[in-house]
């Protein structure tokens, strides 16, 4: 298993600085119960890198924390170079304006129509005439094939469709950064190509950084070229696809196979089995 | 719901709020009488206001000439001041008399005008020199029983 | 009782107490939060017209036949009690000065506290459920600009017309039955009423009160959207919290503020 993640070319290794780099990162949403504990991880620019990990591992909160919208205890997030924690307030919301995020399941603003929700961003943050916002909307709803959905309202969608609609909206404003949290989530298989494609897609067209968290294993092995697996907040594997597949860690292999036992366990800690049956007898 | 709805309704919804807040100042409450008038001011004194209240009507002849505008004690007569503001509109000779009365049993109270003959007018600040205190139930009983004690037979 | 007992149940009070004083504090710097971000609600007035549109025309159907019915009612019972003294010709004055001084006020803003801020409670709790408050925080647009404060401005504004529209129907109301049923002369009901009642202090009084009780209710009821639980469960607490939280603040402030205006109508 390769242990570094992708390293530029050393021609242009001055020029292209990593787009995000968390250094021995701990946080918990109280002090006693850390839900990562130092973690390292370096994203490269114009690469796609997923988190995997089972349910509750940390993954979202990573996200949150390149974000801004989390502090964490100890440790560096560095994003364009910049430490996010230090940022001010002016200084946090230009870096969002670079950063899109699609959120599980859509959150689309339920309020407005599928072309209010993608021209939203262009109308909080440009100046941009309303023809010109018009053409951009539904230049981004082409782009996800949902041009002609422009006037629905999103409790008319289907999962795919919002999904890839809330993917319209993330890229609305070209970023050069984008996170995906959960992307694949409850979707069809159809709808698992076409989503997997996109971000693929979207990704090498705008020449952006893309993080997807999921525990997909199977779409992501498709089109990532960097994976980082977290479990019990820590990262306790990582490599390229190739290094996945012929992975001999037992984590990795469990959760790549599907197996239901092995490193991360079936039963959750309880009582021997015995004795939790017989123990109204006494 | 698109946009010119929604502003029409809030449009609508705005205005007859505003209407009913005036509906309410001029016909349920009173906003037009009075306040607004040009008026000047008299004073007179009374031994007893009862239950006079401020911003209580000026009548004359049963016509609304004015208001009650304040009430203060003359620490050195001991006899109550009132201030009233009658309407440019009216005048009254020299020799008025202010009462206090009261609109039926239970009505309010109110300074009762009856005009005199003399030819000069009070002006802006003028005194009324006549004037009839209120009727205070007590002692209008005590007299009643003193009448009726005197009259009756000695025992 | 055992003192393990005892001693857990006053912890528990204890950090009950605690949380109720550090979620007022936070409710305080969440409303100066909402007040600082106002401008731009105002600027963007799209925004704040449709918000008084759901909270006020939608609740104007609520507001004005509740109150044709609390005048009615006002009429019967009220012209039931002033005709024992004598003073049926009163009727007007007892129902102008009940509404537009209490219960216009009062009955409007609890009935807004039930429908529009427990709706209010409810839009924004789903959307923090459903990540759009956090989404659009990623995008670099503040949810208390763009989400709070219109709903906040939206119910402040429509507060005091539904309070004013629901006394104008309750004279209304009071006139049907008196004038028109009972048989009250026109000239007294409206004369008596116009002598008795005056713009200032009763008619500002009443009107400042409703203003009082649309901040109140309006900021528990962003306030608790915005701190619910981001599960169904939160979402149906927080609705209740703000009906209820807001019901007995309505009541609390209608004291304290009727002191304060009419404690010097008994004297001069």
């Amino acid at each position: 298993m390769n242990p570094n993640p992708p390293q530029p070319a050393a021609a242009t290794a001055v020029a292209a600085t990593n787009a995000i780099e968390l250094a021995d990162v701990t946080f918990g949403y109280n002090r006693r119960q850390p839900v990562l504990k130092g973690i390292t991880m370096t994203i490269p620019r114009g690469k796609v890198v997923a988190i995997m990990g089972g349910s509750g591992c940390g993954k979202t909160t990573i996200l949150r924390l390149i974000g801004g919208q989390l502090r964490q205890q100890s440790g560096t997030v560095r994003v364009g170079g910049q430490s996010v924690r230090d940022l001010s307030r002016e200084a946090l919301f230009a870096l969002r304006r670079r950063i899109g995020m699609l959120f599980q399941f859509g959150a689309l603003f339920t309020d407005m129509t599928v072309f209010e929700n993608v021209a939203f961003p262009m109308r909080e943050h440009t100046d941009l005439a309303d023809p010109l916002i018009r053409d951009l909307v539904l230049m981004k709803l082409h782009a996800v094939g949902l041009r002609g959905a422009a006037q629905f309202k999103p409790s008319e969608l289907s999962g795919g469709m919002a999904r890839r609609v809330a993917l319209a909206r993330a890229v609305a404003l070209d970023p050069m950064l984008v996170m995906y949290d959960e992307p694949f989530a409850g979707l069809d298989p159809i709808s698992l190509g076409v989503v997997g494609q996109l971000i693929r897609k979207l990704n090498d067209a705008l020449g952006i950084t893309s993080v997807v968290v999921t525990h997909d294993v199977y779409e992501s092995l498709k089109i990532v070229d960097y994976l980082y697996f977290v479990s019990a907040g820590r990262i306790i594997a990582q490599g390229t696809p190739d290094d996945v597949r012929n992975s001999t860690d037992p984590f990795v292999r469990q959760f790549v196979d599907g197996e239901p036992d092995g490193p991360v366990p079936f039963h959750y800690p309880a009582r021997p089995y015995a004795e939790d049956l017989t123990a109204h007898a006494r | 719901m698109n946009r010119s709805t929604i502003d029409l309704w809030v449009g609508i919804f705005v205005t007859i709020g505003f209407g009913a807040i005036v509906f309410l100042a001029l016909k349920v409450g009173n906003l037009t009488t009075l306040d607004a008038k040009p008026s000047y001011r008299l004073e007179a004194n009374f031994d007893n206001i009862g239950g006079l209240k401020m911003r209580a009507p000026v009548k004359a002849a049963g016509v609304v000439v004015g208001r009650v505008e304040s009430v203060r004690l003359d620490p050195k007569t001991y006899e109550a001041v009132v201030t009233l503001k009658i309407d440019n509109g009216y005048h009254f000779s020299k020799d008025s008399i202010a009462s206090i009365l009261t609109s039926g049993l239970l009505g309010e109270v109110y300074i009762g005008l009856d005009a005199g003959g003399d030819t000069q007018m009070l002006a802006d600040g003028g005194k009324i020199a006549k004037s009839q205190s209120a009727v205070v139930l007590e002692k209008l009983i005590g007299q009643f029983l003193f009448d009726k004690a005197s009259s009756g037979a000695p025992k | 009782m055992p003192a393990s007992t005892v001693v857990r149940g006053m912890r528990r009070i204890g950090a009950g107490a605690i949380n109720a004083i550090a979620r007022c504090g936070f409710a305080a710097r969440f409303f100066v939060a909402v007040l600082y971000h106002s401008p731009s609600a105002f600027r963007r007035l799209q925004l704040t017209a449709r918000e008084i549109y759901f909270a006020g025309v939608l609740s104007l159907v609520v507001i004005m036949v509740s109150g044709l019915f609390v005048g009615m009612v006002l009429g019967l019972q009220g012209y039931d009690s002033l005709n024992k003294y004598g003073a049926g010709d009163s009727l007007g004055i007892f129902v102008g000065l009940s509404l537009v001084r209490e219960l216009g006020p009062v009955v409007a803003g609890l009935l807004f506290a039930s429908r529009a801020g427990s709706a209010i409670t409810a839009e924004i709790g789903l959307m923090k459920t459903t990540e759009q408050l956090s989404a659009m925080e990623m995008m670099a647009v503040d949810p208390l600009a763009r989400i709070v404060a219109p709903r906040f401005w939206g119910g402040v504004i429509s507060m005091p017309l539904l309070a004013a529209l629901f006394s104008v129907m309750g004279v209304f109301g009071a006139y049907l039955v008196g004038v028109r049923l009972i048989g009250v002369d026109n000239g007294t009901f409206w004369g008596n009423m116009q002598a008795g009642i005056d713009f200032w202090p009763d008619i500002t009084n009443g009107i400042i009160k409703s203003v009082v009780f649309g901040v109140a209710v309006s900021l528990i009821a962003v306030f608790e959207g915005y701190d619910a639980k981001p599960t169904a469960e939160g979402v149906s607490a927080a609705t209740t919290r703000t009906v209820v939280g807001g019901s007995l603040a309505i009541l609390a402030l209608d004291f304290v503020l009727t002191v304060f205006m009419f404690r010097g109508m008994a004297n001069v």
